[in-house]
């Protein structure tokens, strides 16, 4: 599987996802932001870090460079498109994905691991877990708190686009496990055609047990399945 | 002032400003910790206090209309998140 990671001036999880899915096979390559082109995709992931030094907000000036016209052409055709972290935040600036994240509720930047629970497996990112199943991953963010208007928010539920949600251990989902004052604990979404996934926690630094655990390999696995 | 406001003209430069702020439902968490500090300050007339951005913007156009559009179009492509903030252009 080619996949392509997109890397702007303040990445810093570019290296990490490409160290992840080259562990796992995939034909990767490394794209910097001023690119007119795409190579031949069947993944695109958009890394964590602090694009543009998160200047006006977090995302918003990235999500105007030469390469995401690219990177929006390739998800309206079909193409896989994973946003992590950061990543997550400039899909949502270019429009893909619907909503805003805004400073976390205690304003505090958050960078623990904390239990978040697979809420919908038919889909392309998360065939290989079991729903419901409780996963460890890290998150790292000072804008992950997921806002949307009511009706939005419905809509993601009724047509089970929440891909994660913030719980405790026990996959217990409620005020007291959410980090970050993400509506309904929402910490991923899909877009309707469930194409694009964006995520605040990183599955790319749970894919070794050495260093951490390997609840995040499922995700590349599923990508390859 | 009038004076500044014509010799812009001639040189067909205007000026704007923006404020951008978060919308009436979204919390702005760091207005209220503001706001609840200049409550404990004293300032218990303060009723309600929220946090925003400012921008001054020069631009090269004849029409103050025209202007303004071109304002508004940049508010709405990149200065402002639509979903989250509203925003006010005033003419300087």
């Amino acid at each position: 599987m080619n996949s392509s990671v997109i890397v702007f001036p303040g990445s810093n999880c570019d290296r990490d996802i490409s160290v992840a899915l080259e562990k796992m096979q995939f034909q990767n390559k490394m794209i910097w932001h001023k690119e007119n082109t795409l190579p031949k995709s069947d993944l695109i992931v958009i890394p964590g870090g602090f694009s543009y030094g998160d200047y006006l907000r977090s995302g918003a000036i990235a999500a105007k460079s030469n390469i995401l016209n690219e990177v929006i052409k390739a998800a309206n055709s079909g193409c896989l498109i994973l946003g992590i972290c950061n990543g997550f935040q400039i899909l949502i600036e270019t429009g893909l994905l619907k909503g805003a994240l805004l400073r976390n509720k205690k304003l505090k930047f958050i960078s623990k691991d904390v239990a978040i629970k697979v809420i919908n497996t038919k889909n392309k990112f998360c065939n290989k877990y079991k729903k419901d199943q409780i996963l460890k991953l890290n998150i790292a963010h000072n804008e992950g708190n997921y806002f949307a208007n009511p009706n939005y928010i419905k809509e993601l539920e009724d047509n089970d686009l929440i891909a994660f949600k913030y719980c405790d251990e026990n996959g217990e989902v409620n005020e007291i496990s959410n980090p970050n004052g993400s509506i309904n604990n929402i910490a991923g979404i899909f877009n309707e055609k469930k194409n694009i996934l964006g995520m605040m926690p990183h599955p790319e630094r749970m894919v070794d047990k050495i260093i951490s655990n390997e609840d995040g390999v499922n995700l590349f696995q599923s990508l390859l399945s | 002032m009038v004076k500044q406001h014509q010799s812009n003209l001639k040189k067909n430069k205007l000026k704007f400003s923006v404020t951008v702020t978060l919308k009436k439902d979204v919390l702005d968490p760091q207005g209220k910790v503001v706001e609840q500090t200049l409550q404990n300050m004293g300032m218990q007339t303060l009723k309600n206090l929220r946090q925003g951005k400012y921008f001054e913007i020069d631009i090269n156009e004849n029409s103050e209309t025209k202007a303004k559009e071109k304002i508004e179009e940049m508010c709405k492509n990149l200065l402002v998140n639509l979903i989250i903030e509203d925003f006010k252009i005033f003419k300087i």
